[in-house]
């Protein structure tokens, strides 16, 4: 695996002393984003070595372009998802599949028994409302339903994954020190789904 | 009973003939993962994860149904071997809707174990997710096929162990379930003792006892040894 | 009955036919009777009669002729200056029979209009051991079967052999089994002779599956007795008393001649106590398959007579060791039976003499698919499929091109072009990556689709799977997965990979022989057919035509609208 320290690519060679790392929040419940903040005070020792440029921690609209890493949660369940998803592939070196749902599908896939997302929609805004059933069709206001939730390397590559629901912070600590020690971080023997 | 000598991966190792190669390659701390087989219960070699090399045979045998001969050359962790228990575990986790986070036995899985041994990380396939049902019509049981994985221990040990024969298989190919007498809600059967032996083999979470949440559940496997050891000895006629 | 009564009766039945003025056989096989051939032969007898010939006419109905894309047949014989005549009728007609009864039957001349020619390649080139009797006898009666020498083996093993003369004779003669896998029968008789049990049993695997086949069951509704008399000799070989015929559910018909056949051999001592006055016992039984394919093999098939599920078991140990109820036990293939009666009467030596060095006799196949000829012939080993395809099966109809020849159904692969002048024998299927199997051959043009080929077998195997062993219950539905988005355009060349792994992974470590050849079809046309799967994906055209592109892709996240409904917010 590459460094992702960045120090060889021509450019800003003082910006680029820092990894960029981004966040990314698909169809999941934002667990594994509370377990990177419960790192506690090593956020602390993190904080200077890397910049957190893009996720639901940062106040950003635009996915940055150069993005060394970029850690995704959650499964791929509408359009929107979708055209986040593959907008960050374009703009990152590299993309960690970060906690159950976005390596499994998870809770988030559940739903896939069923049919069709109309059957979903139907379930939820139609068979289950106690006042004014109706699936909102306004557009602009819900993004679409994929049909099928889907497990991020079923839409873009993926360059690692980290599963757990969610991934516990020594984890994720681990991953990114690896990472940014230009290491390959070896997972075999920590894994843990759910 | 006379003793074998046979070579597990460049080493020698001797074995009494009466034991399976897996009997062998266990106490010899060779792991394999397993999922079908279960000490106490007739293996069946159906889940295909004991398989191992034997030198002078073009096939790859299920070390749980395989006697040992004497010379046998066994190779356990070639390349491609690791490769075959790796898919077939993630065969599994994408056939039926296995999602540990929510699963009653969560932490204590088989399943969930043997993918850490494979180092499975992500499942290459596609889920199958096939819209499965869940029989909670038992008393104190729930049968839950989201999480089978058709190894039929239940089956085995309701037949061999308790004599009931409560469970068997219905359908076939991916469509095949563990089924209650003849289908029937496993709450109506009339056949079934309540023992629980059943709940306590199943390797997942497919079977469990009620009012367990997630990851709270905690299965009991020793017991079908000492039943079949006090059977075979007679230990119960004094 | 006894030996000398044996032979008086086949004396009796074989002159009855030679003094016959002619000898009328109606094709009464399923095919033909599909086609109505069962009302032809009512309404030949009765013009028959109304002609005042009931007495001189001998009508039959008759096991599978062959030739049956061009049914209802009717086959006329005549025995004259001690040689037969023989005249084909085909696609027979009501207003048909009228006429060949006028001016065939009553006035010797035949209707050439309607004639089949005998000389046509379709017949010249076969070699009829097994289907020998096609034509000749109604397998409703054993007295035909014992015209035709029937039983005259069995008579001659229990009057002058010893069970292992028998085993020698079968060795001798080279066969190997018709089932699809080859191995020596000989080989396997003598292993369940030598095999220690207290009680031994002969099975007759008549599960006949595989898409487009249907050999076994022509030679079992054809000639029934055939297929006792083999098991009674396999049974005097290796010391069996019991022998169990499984035969799958779908057979109605061939379910009543064995019934029908065991009765008559049971009533005439030519099975049960004391066979032929000999010392030698054997009793055959029926056992009804549900519908699994999987019960075809034989552990399975053991599983699915004990009254079991119908699935594999690994083996060793082996059947012939371990079988039914753990004793040992002898499994063959119809056709293998089929061919035990010739080898017993005329030698092994005389049957070594037909066909190649290692694979000897003749095998039957059934035509079927892009094929002028669709029916089933008989041909000796080692005849190269140009022969069988173009000379026999009369080419591929509407002047399209040949593509490529399925054999071994599911469990086998595709033949292209460059290897048609392939001999058909065990090893050569095996080196071009299909295999013999039990006889199906389907032709395919170049109207035929190789991914969707593929997508069809694995369809099969998929469903077909008994749901025991993992790679096969699950790797099926997921190669199956993968084709289907193959075939619909929506695949990636990753995918085509991870099937690739995948087909590796049911042949090696699958349980049993469904599993582990469920990828040999998607593996062989991959193997000769490769830019057409790459055409599915890369292109996303089927050069054939065949596949839908683009269809909505269900399983993966394609983004469909969610339907508008009426009561929106």
């Amino acid at each position: 695996m590459d460094s992702i320290m960045g120090t060889e690519t021509p450019g800003n060679a003082n910006h680029r002393a820092r990894p960029r790392i981004a966040t990314l929040w698909l169809g999941g419940c934002a667990g594994c984003h509370m377990s990177f903040l419960d790192m506690d005070e090593r956020l602390m020792d993190l904080a200077p070595r890397i910049s957190l440029v893009y996720g639901p921690l940062v106040d950003r609209k635009e996915f940055p372009d150069q993005v060394d890493v970029v850690l995704v949660e959650g499964a791929v369940a509408n359009e929107d998802n979708l055209h986040h998803l593959q907008e960050a592939r374009k703009k990152s070196r590299l993309l960690v599949a970060f906690g159950d749902c976005a390596v499994t599908g998870n809770v988030t896939s559940m739903r896939n028994t069923q049919s069709s997302a109309g059957v979903v929609m139907d379930r939820s805004f139609v068979e289950n409302a106690s006042l004014h059933p109706g699936v909102p069709r306004s557009g602009g206001i819900l993004p679409r339903l994929l049909d099928r939730v889907i497990p991020v390397h079923q839409a873009v590559p993926v360059d690692l994954f980290l599963p757990g629901c969610p991934p516990s912070a020594d984890l994720i600590f681990y991953l990114i020190s690896e990472l940014l020690e230009g290491r390959s971080p070896d997972l075999s023997d920590k894994l843990k789904y759910g | 009973m006379s003793v074998k000598t046979l070579m597990i991966n460049g080493q020698m190792v001797s074995a009494s003939e009466d034991q399976t190669l897996l009997d062998v390659l266990r106490e010899n701390g060779i792991e394999l993962p397993t999922l079908c087989h279960l000490d106490g219960l007739t293996p069946i070699g159906a889940c295909r994860l004991c398989l191992v090399e034997l030198a002078g045979s073009n096939k790859l045998h299920p070390a749980c149904m395989t006697r040992i001969t004497e010379g046998m050359e066994v190779t356990t962790h070639s390349e491609r071997l690791v490769k075959y228990r790796r898919m077939i575990l993630e065969l599994l986790f994408a056939e039926r809707n296995h999602f540990c986070s929510i699963c009653v036995i969560n932490g204590q899985c088989d399943l969930q174990q043997m993918g850490y041994d494979v180092g499975m990380d992500h499942v290459r396939f596609e889920y199958q997710c096939p819209a499965v049902e869940v029989d909670a019509s038992h008393e104190r049981f729930i049968m839950d096929h989201n999480r089978c994985v058709l190894c039929t221990r239940c089956v085995r040990v309701c037949h061999e162990m308790e004599g009931a024969h409560t469970r068997d298989v219905m359908g076939r190919g991916g469509s095949s379930r563990i089924i209650t007498d003849l289908n029937q809600l496993w709450g109506k059967s009339g056949s079934c003792t309540g023992c629980g032996k059943c709940v306590q083999v199943c390797p997942t979470g497919a079977l469990f006892e009620k009012g367990r949440s997630a990851a709270e559940v905690v299965k009991q496997r020793d017991f079908l040894v000492y039943i079949k050891t006090a059977r075979e000895k007679h230990l119960w006629i004094q | 009955m006894t030996g000398e009564e044996l032979l008086a009766a086949a004396e009796k039945e074989q002159a009855a036919r030679r003094q016959a003025k002619y000898c009328v056989a109606v094709c009464a096989a399923a095919g033909c009777h599909s086609l109505g051939s069962t009302s032809i032969r009512e309404i030949f007898q009765k013009a028959v009669n109304e002609a005042g010939l009931g007495e001189q006419i001998l009508l039959y109905g008759t096991g599978c002729l062959g030739l049956c894309h061009a049914g209802p047949l009717v086959e006329i014989q005549r025995y004259r200056e001690d040689s037969w005549e023989r005249w084909l009728y085909h696609h027979v007609n009501e207003g048909m029979v009228a006429e060949i009864v006028r001016h065939h039957l009553g006035g010797d001349q035949p209707l050439a209009q309607f004639l089949y020619p005998l000389d046509d390649p379709f017949f010249r080139s076969q070699y009829k051991i097994v289907l020998e009797n096609a034509g000749r006898i109604n397998p409703e009666r054993l007295e035909d079967y014992i015209g035709a020498d029937g039983y005259s083996a069995l008579w001659k093993a229990v009057s002058e052999m010893t069970p292992m003369d028998v085993v020698r004779e079968v060795t001798q003669s080279g066969l190997r089994g018709r089932g699809g896998g080859g191995y020596p029968t000989g080989l396997k008789w003598s292993t369940v002779a030598k095999s220690k049990g207290s009680r031994k049993f002969v099975v007759c695997n008549a599960d006949e599956g595989d898409p487009g086949a249907f050999m076994d069951r022509s030679i079992l509704e054809g000639d029934p007795h055939r297929i006792l008399e083999g098991m009674a000799l396999a049974a005097y070989a290796i010391g069996a008393e019991q022998g169990y015929i499984y035969v799958r559910g779908e057979y109605p018909m061939a379910i009543s001649r064995l019934k029908t056949a065991i009765r008559q051999a049971e009533k005439v001592q030519l099975l049960g106590n004391r066979i032929l006055e000999s010392a030698f016992n054997f009793r055959v039984d029926l056992r009804i398959g549900a519908g699994a394919f999987v019960c075809g093999e034989e552990t399975a098939l053991i599983g699915s007579i004990e009254g079991n599920r119908g699935t594999p078991r690994p083996r060793p140990p082996f059947p012939a060791e371990k079988g039914l109820w753990d004793m040992p036990t002898l499994i063959n293939n119809v056709e293998t039976f089929a061919n035990v009666p010739a080898i017993v009467r005329n030698g092994g030596q005389w049957f070594s003499r037909i066909g190649t060095e290692k694979s000897k006799g003749t095998k039957v196949f059934a035509l079927a698919g892009k094929i002028v000829h669709t029916g089933l012939i008989e041909v000796p080993m080692g005849i190269s499929l140009r022969q069988v395809i173009f000379d026999i099966g009369g080419g591929i109809p509407d002047g399209k091109q040949f593509k490529a020849a399925q054999t071994g159904g599911p469990s086998g692969g595709c033949i292209p072009l460059p290897h048609l002048d392939l001999p058909i024998d065990y090893e050569s299927l095996i080196k071009v990556g299909s295999m013999m199997g039990s006889g199906g051959l389907i032709v395919m043009d170049e109207t035929s689709c190789m991914v969707d080929v593929a997508r069809f077998f694995m369809q099969f195997c998929m469903d077909e799977s008994c749901g025991k062993c993992v790679p096969c219950r699950a790797g099926t539905a997921q190669i199956y997965r993968i084709l289907e988005k193959i075939s619909s355009g929506t695949a990636s060349l990753h995918d085509l990979e991870l099937m690739e792994e995948l087909c590796d992974l049911l042949k090696h470590t699958s349980l049993c022989g469904l599993g582990q050849t469920a990828p040999n079809p998607v593996v062989s046309t991959l193997r000769y057919f490769r830019e057409e799967y790459l055409a599915h994906i890369e292109q996303k055209t089927c050069p054939a035509g065949v596949c839908r592109m683009g269809a909505p892709d269900a399983a993966c996240g394609s983004a469909e609208p969610v339907q508008e409904k009426e009561n929106c917010l």
